[in-house]
C-alpha cells in the first residue's frame, strides 16, 4: 500500500502542453500566478478560469484528478473564504449583523474573488507537475538557475540533490516497509494505542531508516567517485533542452491571452 | 596484449585509522591486460580495501599501485585511471544516480564532458553490451536486482574502461540474476577483452576465472590457476573458504578411497570422472 504513494504527480501523455519545453512551462506558470494577483477583478478571474479549463482540455487531464489535489488544500480555501468574509468592512450598510458578526457585501465579494484565487493557483501550478516528468523539471531548473552560478550558488548541486531525491523516494518507501514489518514480526504495535503510543513506535522505524538512509549515501558517493563525478563544472548533459519553434508560438499565444486578462482591469476598477 | 600490464601493486599496507592494525599489508599483485582474475578471502581478509586502491579511492599508505604505469597517488592522473578502471559495487539500489536507466548510464560521460552526440551512441552502445537496452526508459526502482546491477555495469562499461573490477557484485542477487550479470561479465571479458577483477564468495564464479588470488589477513597467500588452487582443499579450509562443490565431493570420495582426481572444479568435469570410474569398476 505504501508504495503506492507517487510524488510529483506526474500525469504521463503526448500532448502539446506535455512536449512543451519544461523552462517555458515554469516561467509560463509563473507568469500566470503573477497574473492572478494583478488581474484582480471578477472578468479577469473568469476569463483566467476559463483559459486553464482550456489548458486542462488540450493536456487531456480528467477533472477528477484535479479535484483530488484540490482536497487536501479545501480546509485553507474555507478558512481563507471565512476569515475574508468577516474581516472586510465595507463603507455600505453591513449586509448582516449578528452580535460582533458583521458581514459586508465587499467581504463576500472578496471572499469569493479570494477562494477562485487559491483554487486557480493550484490547479495552475499542479498543471505544470501533471505534465512535466520530475526529472524534466529539475533540469529545467537547473537551466533556468544557472546564471547564478556565476554568484557562486550551488546550483549543480542542488539540482544533484534533487535528482538523488527523486531515485531514492521509492527505495526508501519500500525499505520504510521492509522495517515495518521487520518490527511487527518482533510485536511492535504501530496501528493500535494512543497517538503518543504510535508515536512512540515510529521510533524503532526511523532509527534503523535513518542508519541505513546514511549508509546508502556514503556507498553513492563512493560510486559516484568511481565514475568520475567532480561536481558541475565541465559537465556536459545526454539531454540537451531546445527551444524550439513550437515553444516560442506557444510562449506568445500564452503571452497575448495573459495580457488580455491583465487588460480586464481597465474595465473594473476597484476591488 | 597478452603481457601487457594492467594494474601492479607493489608491497601495499594500508590502514583505516591509525589507530588500527592494517587492512592490508604488504600485499603485491599484478593484473595483466585482458585477464579474468578472481580474488577469494574470508570477510575482513582486505580483499574489498586491496580493490579500492585499484582506482585511486583509496590510497596506500606505503607502497604503490600503477594503472598502466600511471601512479595512482598523482592526483593529475586521477580521472583518467578512474575512467580506465570501473568499479561495481555489492547494492545495485546504491550506486544508480538518475531516475531513468539511459540517464544513468549517461552519467559518468557526463562527468568526463562528453559531448551530447558522442553519449548517445556510447551509452547505446553499452546497454547493448550489458544487455539492458530494451529497458532504457524505466526507472531503476522497477527493475529486479540482477536488472539493476546491469545497469550498475552499463554504466560502467560505458566509460570505455580497459578494467572492470566487481566488488561482491553478485552478492545481493538470485541466482538467475546472478548468472545473467556472470554471462555478461563473461563476455564482455572474452568478446570485448576488459580486464576483470572479481571479489566474490561464490566459488562456482571463482572456478571460471583464469587465475584465482587467495587472501588472508591483509596478505595473498595463494596463487595460481582454479585447478591449482582448488586442489589445495585443506589448505582452503583452514582460510574458511570452501571449495566448489564438484570439488568437495571429489575429495570425499578420494578420502573414503575412491580413484577420483584432485583438479575437478565443474560439476562437468566430476561427472565425466565419476562415470569414468563406474565404468572401470563395471569391467
Amino acid at each position: 500500500m505504501i508504495r503506492d504513494i507517487t510524488i510529483g504527480q506526474h500525469f504521463p501523455g503526448n500532448s502539446v502542453l506535455h512536449r512543451l519545453d519544461p523552462r517555458m512551462k515554469i516561467v509560463l506558470t509563473m507568469a500566470y500566478i503573477v497574473l492572478l494577483f494583478v488581474a484582480a477583478n471578477p472578468a479577469g478571474l473568469a476569463l483566467a478560469t476559463v483559459l486553464l479549463a482550456g489548458l486542462y482540455r488540450v493536456a487531456k487531464i480528467p477533472l477528477r484528478i484535479i479535484v483530488k489535489s484540490l482536497k487536501p488544500i479545501l480546509p485553507i480555501i474555507v478558512f481563507t473564504v471565512v476569515l475574508n468574509l468577516f474581516f472586510i468592512t465595507g463603507e455600505s450598510q453591513p449586509l448582516v449583523e449578528l452580535g460582533f458578526i458583521k458581514i459586508y457585501s465587499e467581504g463576500i465579494r472578496y471572499a469569493v474573488l479570494m477562494g477562485v484565487r487559491i483554487i486557480l493557483l493550484i490547479a495552475g501550478t499542479s498543471l505544470l507537475t501533471y505534465t512535466t516528468s520530475p526529472i524534466a523539471l529539475t533540469d529545467a531548473i537547473e537551466r533556468l538557475l544557472s546564471p547564478l552560478s556565476k554568484l557562486h550558488l550551488p546550483v549543480h548541486e542542488l539540482a544533484m540533490v534533487m535528482t538523488i531525491a527523486l531515485r531514492f523516494i521509492p527505495t526508501l518507501i519500500e525499505e520504510t516497509d521492509k522495517i515495518m514489518n521487520a518490527q511487527k514480526a518482533r510485536g511492535a504495535q504501530l496501528d493500535s494505542g494512543t497517538l503518543q503510543q504510535r508515536m512512540k513506535a515510529m521510533v524503532p522505524i526511523l532509527i534503523p531508516l535513518f542508519v541505513s538512509a546514511f549508509r546508502r549515501a556514503d556507498e553513492l558517493a563512493m560510486a559516484m567517485e568511481c565514475r568520475c563525478y567532480r561536481g558541475g563544472e565541465g559537465r556536459t548533459r545526454l539531454k540537451q533542452l531546445r527551444l524550439t519553434t513550437n515553444d516560442w508560438l506557444c510562449c506568445v499565444v500564452c503571452l497575448v491571452l495573459f495580457g488580455a486578462i491583465w487588460c480586464t482591469n481597465f474595465f473594473f476598477t476597484g476591488l | 596484449m597478452e603481457n601487457k600490464v594492467m594494474i601492479q601493486a607493489e608491497n601495499i599496507r594500508f590502514r583505516y585509522m591509525p589507530e588500527l592494525a592494517p587492512a592490508v599489508d604488504g600485499v603485491s599483485m599484478q593484473i595483466k591486460k585482458g585477464e579474468f582474475v578472481a580474488v577469494l578471502g574470508a570477510n575482513g581478509c582486505g580483499k574489498s580495501t586491496i580493490s579500492k586502491h585499484f582506482n585511486a579511492i583509496l590510497l596506500p599508505e606505503r607502497g604503490t599501485v600503477m594503472v598502466e604505469g600511471m601512479d595512482t597517488r598523482e592526483d593529475a592522473h586521477l580521472y583518467d585511471i578512474r575512467q580506465k578502471v570501473g568499479m561495481v559495487f555489492q547494492n545495485p539500489d546504491n550506486q544508480i544516480v538518475a531516475t531513468v536507466v539511459e540517464e544513468d548510464v549517461a552519467f559518468a560521460l557526463e562527468n568526463l564532458g562528453v559531448p551530447p552526440q558522442e553519449i548517445r551512441t556510447r551509452i547505446d552502445d553499452a546497454m547493448e553490451m550489458a544487455g539492458i537496452a530494451k529497458h532504457k526508459h524505466k526507472a531503476p526502482h522497477k527493475l529486479s536486482g540482477g536488472q539493476k546491477q546491469r545497469v550498475a555495469i552499463a554504466g560502467v562499461i560505458a566509460m570505455r574502461p580497459d578494467c572492470l573490477i566487481l566488488d561482491e557484485a553478485t552478492a545481493m542477487l538470485d541466482p538467475i540474476g546472478r548468472e545473467k550479470v556472470m554471462k555478461t561479465i563473461r563476455r564482455l571479458n572474452k568478446e570485448f577483452g576488459i580486464t576483470v577483477v572479481t571479489i566474490t564468495h561464490y566459488m562456482e564464479e571463482a572456478a571460471q576465472a583464469d587465475r584465482i588470488l587467495v587472501m588472508n589477513k591483509g596478505k595473498v597467500v595463494l596463487e595460481g590457476t582454479p585447478k591449482e588452487v582448488f586442489s589445495q582443499v585443506d589448505l582452503l579450509h583452514s582460510l574458511r573458504l570452501d571449495v566448489p562443490q564438484a570439488t568437495e565431493l571429489a575429495q570425499q570420495l578420494r578420502a573414503a578411497g575412491l580413484d577420483m582426481p584432485n583438479d575437478c572444479i565443474t560439476e562437468q568435469e566430476c561427472a565425466e570422472a565419476l562415470a569414468k570410474l563406474l565404468k572401470n569398476s563395471a569391467n
